[in-house]
């Protein structure tokens, strides 16, 4: 029942991704009109709840999403199994998760 | 009689074929040169080569008009059923390769071993299970009804094996059920005469099941009754998935 759970973890992960990414880039076409520095950036969003609760929920769901799909691709093309398969998809896990966060920490905290 | 008739030899140039020849252990191309013939198919090209130059190869057919689905082989690098493929639509610069089916083990020369593909239905819970007995009237089905018809769009299959030999998913993980097995389950799911769906969905939802499919598409691409086994899938996919959402699997 381990591959079922995955699947369904990663196609919720997938449903939470998109909707993130279309804002993502949205405010990004928004923001670089007229012409965007570092600084503006930081000002949009340090201390913002609203970016922090965007991107903190975005780098989650990749980190669940992109780990379970590169346990697949080592499982089939790989041939990786049980204990290794599975302390190499945590590992990506937490890779992706902790740095993700850590970005989102530098351009949300005030 | 077509099937074996030399009498009907054309004057374009002998097909140069390549065929498997092996057991097990290992084996290799052999060359052979075979009369082209009007209206000829892939399986009248075996059997001149069994008949006419060397009755040892072992390959298997039975029916000879895509029914049983026994002779399917690779051809040319595609799984295809050999009695119903004419040669003049798949040959390459006059040549033929012709291989065991892929992702089956080889019994000897183009001769598969089926026993996996066929454990595989059984393991996908593949068979009818009644509800009525023989003193009940007979179910009136509708043959328009948004669920029979699509329990019919997966009933042609003729076990064939050759969507199985398309898949990559069986090529990377040897446990997995496969398109044949899965297609089955659905039509089966479909059935609303059948009561065996609960031990079904259990069975198509483990870690060999239908969630393994990645959509690519080869069965059916490649299915001679133009079945859609990828489709079914899908269908088994959001059953399994709603019915662990309910609680309701295993």
């Amino acid at each position: 029942m381990l591959e079922l759970r995955l699947y369904i973890a990663q196609r919720v992960s997938a449903t939470i991704i998109a909707p993130l990414v279309l804002i993502h880039l949205g405010m990004m076409i928004y923001a670089i009109q007229g012409g965007l520095d570092a600084a503006e950036i930081l000002a949009r969003t340090r201390g913002s709840w609203w970016w922090a609760a965007n991107y903190g929920l975005f780098v989650i769901a990749v980190a669940v999403h992109a780990a379970i799909g590169l346990r697949n691709v080592l499982r089939e093309w790989l041939c990786l199994r049980g204990a290794v398969l599975g302390a190499v998809t945590w590992l990506s896990f937490a890779l992706l998760l902790v740095t993700g966060l850590r970005a989102v920490f530098a351009v949300v905290m005030p | 009689m077509g099937f074996m008739d030399d009498s009907s030899s054309s004057t374009a140039p002998p097909i140069a074929v390549r065929v498997w020849r092996g057991n097990p252990d290992g084996g290799s191309f052999e060359a052979f040169e075979v009369p082209q013939q009007p209206s000829q198919t892939i399986l009248d090209v075996v059997t001149w080569i069994q008949r006419h130059a060397d009755a040892s190869l072992s390959y298997r057919f039975a029916c000879r008009v895509g029914m049983c689905g026994s002779c399917a082989m690779m051809v040319n690098g595609i799984p295809r059923w050999t009695c119903r493929t004419h040669v003049n639509k798949v040959m390459r610069d006059n040549s033929l390769t012709i291989e065991p089916l892929r992702n089956l083990p080889v019994i000897k020369d183009l001769a598969c071993d089926m026993t996996e593909f066929f454990d595989k239905w059984k393991q996908a819970e593949g068979h009818f299970q009644g509800s009525a007995t023989r003193h009940e009237k007979v179910a009136a089905l509708s043959p328009n009804s948004p669920q029979r018809r699509v329990a019919n769009a997966a009933t042609e299959c003729i076990n064939c094996a050759i969507c199985y030999a398309s898949c990559d998913v069986v090529n990377w993980n040897r446990d997995y059920l496969g398109p044949a097995a899965l297609n089955r389950a659905w039509s089966l799911q479909n059935d609303e005469r059948d009561s065996g769906g609960a031990a079904r969905l259990a069975a198509v939802g483990g870690d060999a099941g239908c969630h393994q499919c990645h959509s690519q598409q080869g069965c059916a691409t490649y299915c001679p009754n133009e079945l859609n086994p990828t489709a079914s899938i899908a269908g088994l996919k959001r059953m399994v998935m709603k019915a662990y959402v309910k609680g309701g699997l295993g």
